[in-house]
C-alpha cells in the first residue's frame, strides 16, 4: 500500500522500479551469516528511497549497502559493529530503529509514559467519582422534545 | 465545454456551501425554522453539483480529452476503460475532487435522513459540514483545478503510473475516503453539540451509526490497500509502517476508540467529554493524513519547501479546523455535565481501558510519523523511524489490548465481577494454552514469542465464541431454546463477536506469515526446479506478449507436490513504454489460507531469470480478519436500535413485530 499511496502523493516524482530486493548473486554461502545479513538489512534504511529498508528496496544504493553489510559480516564483524560502521559512514538516518539517546528519548518514552500516566489518572478519576460523585440526572426534555415523544408514543400504541 | 461545465459546477457548489455555512446558523440564532431548513436543501443541491463536476471529470478521462492538463498527465488513449475511469482519482487533483464528492455525499445523507434530528442540531451539523466543504472547494479551485486546459493540446497522454493500473485503484481510494471523510460527520456532530452546549445519550445514538459506517469503510479500505501492496509490489510485504499508511491507521485507531466510547455514552450517559474529544481528534487525524499525503511533506521537509502552495493551504485548513475545534472544546467542555457512575471493574471500565490502549497506540504512531520531521526542522538531526521501531512499541500495546478484548463484552455495566468473568473465560483460556503448546511442539525455528501470539489469537477468537455461547445458553439449555435465543440476540451482540474474532484471526495470520514464511531466491533457467515448502516449482519457459498499453514477459511454472501436478503459475513483468517503467505481476496460488507466491526479477542474456518464490502460510487470514471485523460492523449497523438514523424502515419493521 505504501508504494501505491506514495505514488498517489508524489505522482511522477519517483520512478517506480519493480521492487526486487535481494538478488540471487548477493546471497552468502553460509546460511547463518546470510540470515544475520537479512536481519540487519531489515533495520537499515535505503537512503534514496521512501522509508524502505535495504532488504525491500531495488535501488542500486540499497544493493551497495546490502553487499557492504555482507562484506562486514564476512570480515567477522558482530551485528553491533556492522551497525556502528554504517552509522559512522551515513549517520543515524540509516537506522530504521533509532537508537536510544538524547535526541530520541521522547520518541521512545512517549508510549510507556502515556500508558502509565493515563492509567493512573483514569484510575484515580474513576475511584474518586465512584466514591463521592452523585449520578447527575438527565436534563429535562424541552417542550419541543416532549411533543415529539408524545407523537412517537401514540404512534407506537397504534402500531401494537 | 465539459471541462468548463465541471469547473462551473464546482464553483456553484462552493457558493452553496458558503450559504450553508452561514444561513442555518442565523436561523438558529433567530429561531427561524425556514432559515434552519435552508441547510438541508443546500446540502442536497451541493451534492448534485459536486457529483456533476465529478462526472464531468470522469467523462473527460473516458473521452481522452488531452486538452485538459489532468487528463493529459494521467491518461492514455490505449488505456483500458476501467483504468481510464479509476485514473480519475489516481492523481492529486482528481483524488481531491473525489474527497469533496464524498464529503458532499455524507452531507446529503444527513440532510436526507436527518428529519428525525432536532432542527437546530441538524442545522448546526450541516453548517459545520459546509465549513469543511468550503475550505476544500477553495483548495481545489485555487491550487488544484482538475479542469485546467492546455493551450496547445498534445495528441497523446502520458499514461497513468503503471503501478496504479490495477483493480486495486478502483476500490482502495474510494473506500479509504469513505472512511476518512465519514468521520467528518461525527466531527460535525461534536462541534454542533459544543455549540448548542447540550449533549445526551440521544446524541450518541445519532452519531454511532455514522461513525460505524465510516469505520467499516476505513477497515476495508486499509485491508484492501494492504492486499494490493502484497500482490502488486512483488516481494509480498503487506504493511510497511510508511507515513502514508500511518496516516490511514491513525484515524482507524482513534475511530475504533470513538466507536467504543460512544457506546458507553449511549448506554450509560458517561464519558461525554471524552467522546466529543475523540470525535474531534479522529477527524483531525483524517485531515492530518490528507495533509501528510497531499503536501509532500513526508518525502522531505525540503520537497515541501520548494512548492509550498498546496501544502501551506492544507496546513492552514488543518490549523483552522483542529485549532478552532479544540479551542471550542476547551472553552465549552467543562459545561457538559458528567453522568453515569461506574466502578473501575465494569463494562465501562473495560471500554475505558480499550480507549486508553488505542489512544496510546495512536499517539505512538503519530509520534513516530512526525518525530523525524520535527527533529529535522528543529534540531537539524536527520533520523528515520521505521518498521523495527513500531514492532517494538506498537505490538506490545496491541497485545495488551487483545488480552483484554474477551473480558470487555462479558463484564456487567456499572460494576463487574472480574473473577466470575475469568471463570467463564476459562475454556477460552485453555484453548489458547493448548494452541501455544501445539504450536510450540510443531513449529521449528522462528521467534519464541510466536506460539504465545498464536495462543493469544486463539484466546480472542474463543473468547468471542464464549460470549455468544453464554448469551444463547448453548450447552446448558435445550437446542430449541438456544435457537430462539440466538435469533432474539441483538445483532450488535453478533457484530461484537464477529469483529472481536476478526482481530484474533488477523493476529494469527500476521504471526504465521512473519514467522514461518519461507522464501527461495534464485536465478532459474528453463527446466530448473526449485523446492519450497514441499512444492516442486519447475520453470517451463518464458514467453512474450503484447498487452493493450504494455509488453509483458511471462514465465510459466509447473507446480507439483510429491510428483502430482498441482497447478500452473504465470508471473509476469510488464513494461509500459509511455512512462518507461515496469511492474511485476506476481502469480499467487492459494491453498486454503496459505499462498505460494512467485515474482520475477530481471532476465539475463542466456535466458535465465531471477525468481523469488515465497510460501506464505496462513497469509490470507491477515485480510480475512479485517473482513470479519467489517462484517461485524455491518451486522451492528443493521441492528434495529441503531437505525434511528433512518426512521422509516425501522418503524416499518417495528410494526411487523408482535406486540411485546
Amino acid at each position: 500500500m505504501r508504494r501505491m499511496m506514495a505514488a498517489f502523493a508524489l505522482l511522477m516524482l519517483l520512478a517506480l522500479p519493480a521492487a526486487h530486493a535481494v538478488q540471487p548473486d548477493e546471497i552468502m554461502s553460509d546460511p547463518a551469516k546470510e540470515a544475520r545479513a537479512r536481519e540487519l538489512s531489515r533495520e537499515l534504511r535505503c537512503m534514496v528511497c521512501q522509508n524502505q529498508s535495504i532488504d525491500d528496496s531495488d535501488a542500486p544504493l540499497a544493493r551497495d549497502l546490502r553487499l557492504l553489510v555482507r562484506e562486514r559480516i564476512g570480515a567477522g564483524d558482530s551485528n553491533a559493529q556492522v551497525l556502528d560502521f554504517l552509522v559512522a559512514r551515513y549517520g543515524e538516518f540509516v537506522l530504521l530503529k533509532p537508537r536510544f539517546e538524547r535526541q530520541t528519548l521522547l520518541l521512545w518514552l512517549l508510549g510507556p509514559l502515556l500508558l502509565i500516566g493515563g492509567a493512573a489518572a483514569l484510575w484515580l478519576q474513576i475511584r474518586r467519582r465512584a466514591h463521592d460523585g452523585v449520578d447527575v440526572p438527565a436534563p429535562p426534555l424541552t417542550p419541543d422534545e416532549q411533543a415529539r415523544l408524545a407523537a412517537l408514543m401514540s404512534d407506537e400504541s397504534k402500531a401494537s | 465545454m465539459i471541462a468548463e461545465s465541471g469547473h462551473y459546477a464546482l464553483v456553484l457548489a462552493l457558493g452553496l456551501a458558503l450559504i450553508q455555512s452561514v444561513v442555518p446558523l442565523i436561523g438558529v440564532r433567530l429561531r427561524d425554522a425556514a432559515l434552519m431548513n435552508v441547510a438541508r436543501s443546500t446540502a442536497l443541491a451541493q451534492l448534485l453539483f459536486v457529483v456533476a463536476s465529478f462526472i464531468a471529470l470522469v467523462m473527460l478521462h473516458v473521452n481522452s480529452d488531452f486538452s485538459v492538463a489532468n487528463v493529459y498527465e494521467n491518461s492514455h488513449s490505449m488505456k483500458p476503460l476501467l483504468y481510464k475511469i479509476t485514473g480519475v482519482w489516481g492523481n492529486h487533483e482528481g483524488s481531491m475532487l473525489l474527497w469533496v464528492s464524498i464529503l458532499a455525499l455524507f452531507g446529503g445523507l444527513v440532510a436526507a435522513f436527518g428529519n428525525n434530528l432536532p432542527l437546530s442540531l441538524c442545522a448546526h451539523v450541516l453548517a459545520v459540514q459546509a465549513w469543511i466543504a468550503s475550505a476544500f472547494y477553495l483548495f481545489i479551485l485555487v491550487t488544484s483545478n482538475p479542469f485546467l486546459r492546455i493551450a496547445n493540446p498534445p495528441i497523446e497522454g502520458r499514461d497513468l503510473n503503471p503501478v496504479l493500473q490495477d483493480i486495486g485503484l478502483a476500490v482502495h481510494p474510494p473506500m479509504l475516503y469513505l472512511g476518512y471523510v465519514g468521520f467528518s460527520i461525527s466531527f460535525s456532530f461534536a462541534i454542533a453539540a459544543l455549540m448548542e452546549g447540550r449533549i445526551d445519550a440521544a446524541w450518541a445514538r445519532w452519531v454511532r451509526p455514522w461513525t460505524l459506517m465510516a469505520w467499516i469503510f476505513l477497515t476495508l479500505g486499509i485491508a484492501m490497500g494492504s492486499y494490493w501492496a502484497y500482490y502488486e509490489l512483488g516481494w509480498g510485504g503487506w504493511w510497511f509502517w510508511d507515513p502514508v499508511e500511518n496516516a490511514s491507521l491513525m484515524p482507524w485507531l482513534s475511530g475504533t476508540a470513538l466507536l467504543h466510547s460512544a457506546l458507553v455514552m449511549e448506554k450509560r450517559n458517561a464519558l461525554k467529554v471524552w467522546t466529543i474529544l475523540l470525535s474531534i481528534l479522529t477527524f483531525s487525524l483524517s485531515l492530518l493524513g490528507t495533509f501528510l499525503v497531499r503536501s509532500g511533506v513526508i518525502t522531505s521537509v525540503h520537497a515541501f519547501a520548494t512548492d509550498p502552495t498546496r501544502g501551506v493551504f492544507i496546513l492552514l485548513i488543518l490549523c483552522l479546523f483542529i485549532g478552532g475545534s479544540l479551542s471550542l472544546f476547551a472553552g465549552r467542555a467543562t459545561s457538559l455535565k458528567q453522568g453515569g457512575l461506574f466502578a473501575p471493574i465494569s463494562r465501562e471500565g473495560a471500554l475505558v481501558l480499550n480507549n486508553l490502549l488505542l489512544t496510546v497506540a495512536c499517539a505512538v504512531v503519530l509520534f513516530g510519523t512526525l518525530y523525524p520531521l520535527a527533529m529535522e526542522m528543529l534540531a537539524d538531526f536527520k533520523m528515520s523511524v521505521g518498521a523495527p521501531f513500531y514492532n517494538l512499541t506498537f505490538a506490545p500495546l496491541f497485545a495488551l489490548l487483545l488480552l483484554a478484548v474477551p473480558f470487555g463484552p462479558m463484564l456487567a455495566w456499572k460494576r463487574g465481577d472480574l473473577l466470575g468473568v475469568t471463570q467463564r473465560l476459562l475454556a477460552a483460556g485453555v484453548a489458547g494454552l493448548v494452541a501455544v503448546a501445539i504450536t510450540w511442539g510443531w513449529a521449528t525455528g522462528g521467534s519464541t514469542l510466536a506460539p504465545l501470539a498464536i495462543g493469544l489469537g486463539v484466546f480472542v477468537i474463543a473468547g468471542a465464541v464464549t460470549d455468544i455461547v453464554e448469551r444463547t445458553g448453548l450447552v446448558r439449555l435445550p437446542f430449541a431454546t438456544v435457537l430462539h435465543r440466538a435469533r432474539g440476540l441483538p445483532r450488535s451482540a453478533w457484530g461484537t463477536a464477529f469483529a472481536h474474532a476478526g482481530l484474533g484471526v488477523a493476529l494469527i495470520g500476521i504471526v504465521c506469515e512473519t514467522t514461518w514464511n519461507s522464501e527461495h531466491i534464485a536465478t532459474m533457467k528453463q527446466n530448473d526446479v526449485a523446492q519450497i515448502a514441499g512444492f516442486d516449482v519447475k520453470l517451463d519457459g518464458l514467453l512474450q506478449r503484447q498487452g493493450p498499453n504494455y509488453r509483458e514477459m511471462i514465465a510459466q511454472f509447473n507446480v507439483s507436490r510429491d510428483g502430482q501436478p498441482v497447478s500452473v503459475m504465470t508471473p509476469s513483468k510488464r513494461s509500459f513504454s509511455t512512462r518507461g517503467s515496469s511492474t511485476t505481476e506476481a502469480a499467487l496460488l492459494t491453498r486454503g489460507a496459505s499462498q505460494l507466491y512467485i515474482s520475477l526479477g530481471d532476465a539475463n542474456a542466456e535466458g535465465a531469470i531471477a525468481v523469488r518464490i515465497y510460501y506464505k502460510p496462513m497469509v490470507l487470514l491477515i485480510w480475512w480478519g479485517p473482513v470479519l471485523m467489517a462484517f461485524g460492523g455491518v451486522l451492528s449497523l443493521s441492528d434495529r436500535r441503531l437505525r434511528v438514523g433512518a426512521p422509516k424502515p425501522a418503524r416499518a419493521k417495528q410494526r411487523l413485530q408482535p406486540a411485546e
